[in-house]
């Protein structure tokens, strides 16, 4: 997988990153936040060059990169659908826009299109359950949303 | 049919009454159907409120404005202006503190409308929330000044802990006991932790409050490192709210300029300052050991109690963890006595709580009303009723963390013990409200779902509880369900509650115990005849 970002391209971010947070334990989370968000996902080769600088073992640089949502270990497509699955918004009829968005799709929570256009995931809550249902698309936030309208939202985006 | 737009209470007591409230309701009625308003704003009387200096009262909703003492000859203003024109007349109002507390008596008794009293929110909206002239010019620091200038930290305890605050972070701690546990802890360095991580499905008050007024807890952190002896201070900011970052990070800035935060703050000798932490992704960081894990660069793992975070806390030194509201009650708290703050609420549970209204009303939204307020009365006044034409079957209280309420409890005052004593919790504050076209086992599934994605995965009961749960109800919602689930659902919500190693396996028991309590029927339905009553499950494999 680490092929989709150059070694050069990580030991930059990785570096940056440990310029802005320093090299202390307690920013490890921030410091891979920064390098994922650098490169849209964040590679082992990453988590293996933050350890080293850090003088963290690997595993545990691993075992806690995993356990946040904010932190992605798998590449991702080009636009990040998050779709809010908690209650408030299944109540105000999320059920259905989920089963189209799903549709048009054609893929699965945690898939990406094969053109690479799309990943598909689900959100937990995202804070905006006035105007729910809700999605995010990369960092746009959607809001009411309606079966008929998720097309018209997703053609919006290359 | 005709929406009511706005309704005028005027009070109905001895007092009232003999100095010529009855000619008061008269006169509005009177005008209001001089300009053929009738359709729209209705006249009711309100008993149970007086006060010698105000009474009578007219109350004026959708907005909660308070006229008094009200005479004949003031009527015909108030309702040109303020009914007519939508402009409130201060000039008619008497200073809140005269019949605060006495409003939140109302709830107890039908037809009676509490007003939103805003403690929290009061700036929320009001101020430009990037501007610190502005927060000063609404009372902002004030709080502060006086703390450093004239308090010593055991004043300043006394006071939250005779408020009677209560944590707002969904268990309802005593402030006041927490911040002396930490004060008493002996040691040299202490931490102040504001739990901005808020996750809870369907709250969203703590962002309104660090995206309104980010340097109320800039203040209120500092009054409470003050109290606690503390020198530094971190919010942990949910990942996801950008924006409140990006305010509070501004706030602590200016704050720091103006000699509010930093060194020697105020020239009083006590120094504190407050980093913003932002949080990547992970619900149960909002539980206080997880987070202090997270914030120490760990897997958001709750740890083991005790020891507890009053005396081993962040790199286990004695830690203070507020939540966001929680902590916005304290400059005012500070800045206008207990006495005044005991005014709001319920003798067992003072002040106002913040809510969000969501689901199946006319209107969602967040509300600041006192602590005893009735479901039906929020559900009436501030969500503007049910969608059209449905009734209320039951509210989803404190995101997931919450209680399933059944429409039977709409009356009970909304305040921790009422709650409490009958079986219910209030949670973290959010009200998601359910009309009769909702399946109680789709609503628990999507709730397992939630706490089945959450669970961190440290500790047996929950982790494995929450999977098999959720495997069950997806079952009987597809009418592949037997009546054996019902026994193996009570044991995992059993083992669930009392087994787990944090709150979020005990919350997860809380929605199956709830449903079986309350819609055994329902539940029943989908097992033995294989039918959904609400017609919301497919029930697709039933035919099998
Ligand atoms: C699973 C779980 C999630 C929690 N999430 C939050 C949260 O998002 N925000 C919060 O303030 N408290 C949350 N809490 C409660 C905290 O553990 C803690 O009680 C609170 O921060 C204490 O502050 P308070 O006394 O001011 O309420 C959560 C608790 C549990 C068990």
């Amino acid at each position: 997988m680490d092929a989709v970002v150059d070694s050069h391209r990580i030991t930059l971010a990785v570096h940056e990153a440990l310029e802005e947070h320093g090299h202390s334990r307690g920013e490890l989370i921030p410091v891979l936040k920064a390098v994922g968000e650098a490169l849209g996902y964040l590679p082992t080769l990453a988590m293996v060059e933050v350890a080293r600088a850090m003088q963290i073992a690997p595993g545990q640089v691993f075992s806690v990169a995993t356990f946040y949502t904010l932190i992605p270990t798998e590449p991702r497509g080009r636009h990040v659908i998050q779709f809010c699955e908690s209650a408030p918004c299944h109540v105000q009829g999320g059920r259905l826009v989920w089963e189209t968005l799903r549709a048009e799709l054609g893929i699965s929570p945690g898939e990406t299109t094969p053109d690479g256009r799309w990943t598909l995931l689900t959100t937990s809550c995202i804070g905006q359950c006035d105007r729910g249902p809700v999605m995010m698309v990369d960092d746009d936030l959607h809001g009411d949303l309606t079966p008929d309208g998720v097309g018209e939202i997703l053609e919006r985006y290359e | 049919m005709t929406v009511i737009r706005s309704m005028v209470l005027v009070s109905d007591d001895p007092l009232s009454r003999e100095r010529n409230a009855g000619a008061v309701q008269e006169r509005f009625a009177e005008e209001i159907r001089r300009r053929g308003l009738e359709g729209e704003i209705a006249v009711h009387t309100i008993s149970g409120i007086r006060c010698k200096t105000v009474s009578p009262l007219a109350i004026v909703y959708p907005e909660a404005a308070v006229y008094g003492p009200m005479r004949v000859e003031d009527v015909p203003l108030v309702v040109e202006e303020h009914l007519v024109r939508r402009r409130p007349v201060p000039a008619l109002m008497p200073p809140p503190h005269k019949f605060s507390g006495r409003l939140a008596w109302l709830p107890r008794r039908k037809g009676t409308l509490p007003a939103e009293q805003r403690v929290v929110l009061q700036r929320v909206g009001v101020i430009d929330p990037e501007s610190l002239d502005d927060y000063l010019a609404h009372e902002g620091y004030e709080a502060l000044r006086r703390v450093l200038g004239t308090s010593t930290p055991a004043d300043v305890i006394d006071m939250v802990y005779k408020s009677g605050l209560q944590g707002r972070g969904g268990a309802g701690f005593p402030t006041g006991l927490k911040w002396r546990f930490v004060a008493g802890a002996k040691s040299k360095k202490k931490y102040v932790v504001c739990n901005a991580d808020e996750s809870e499905p369907g709250t969203f008050k703590d962002r309104t409050i660090l995206e309104g007024d980010p340097h109320s807890i800039v203040e209120a952190m500092t009054i409470a490192a003050f109290a606690v002896g503390a020198d530094e201070g971190y919010i942990y900011v949910r990942g996801e709210y950008r924006l409140a970052q990006a305010r509070l990070r501004k706030a602590i800035r200016q704050a720091r300029q103006a000699g509010f935060l930093g060194e020697n703050i105020l020239d009083s000798g006590f120094s504190f300052d407050i980093h913003v932490h932002s949080g990547a992704g992970a619900y149960i960081c909002g539980e206080e050991t997880a987070l202090l894990e997270s914030l120490e660069g760990k897997r958001g793992e709750p740890r083991f109690r005790p020891p507890y975070p009053t005396t081993c806390g962040l790199w286990c030194k004695p830690t203070l963890v507020n939540n966001v509201e929680t902590l916005a009650n304290v400059p005012a708290i500070t800045r206008n006595g207990w006495q005044w703050y005991r005014m709001f609420g319920t003798p067992g549970s003072p002040g106002t709580k913040v809510y969000t209204i969501l689901g199946n009303v006319k209107r969602r939204g967040v509300i600041e009303v006192p602590l005893g307020i009735t479901l039906r009365e929020v559900i009436a006044i501030y969500g503007g009723g049910m969608e059209d034409g449905t009734r209320l079957k039951l509210a989803q209280t404190g995101g997931s963390s919450g209680s399933v309420v059944p429409a039977s409890l709409q009356d009970t005052p909304m305040d921790f013990n009422s709650y409490k004593q009958a079986g219910v919790s209030l949670g973290s504050g959010a009200l998601l409200i359910c009309n009769e076209d909702t399946c109680v086992i789709d609503l628990a599934r999507v709730l397992m779902n939630f706490f089945r994605v959450e669970s961190c995965g440290k500790c047996t009961p929950c982790r494995v509880g929450t999977r098999r749960a959720h495997a069950i109800l997806t079952r009987i919602s597809r009418g592949q369900g037997t009546m054996s689930d019902l026994d193996e659902l009570e044991t995992i919500a059993e083992a669930l509650a009392t087994l787990s190693n944090c709150g979020l396996g005990t919350s997860a028991s809380v929605p199956l115990r709830d449903i079986l309590r309350h819609y055994r029927a329902e539940v029943e339905a989908h097992l033995r005849l294989k039918v959904c009553p609400a017609g919301v499950c497919a029930m697709e494999g039933s035919r099998d």
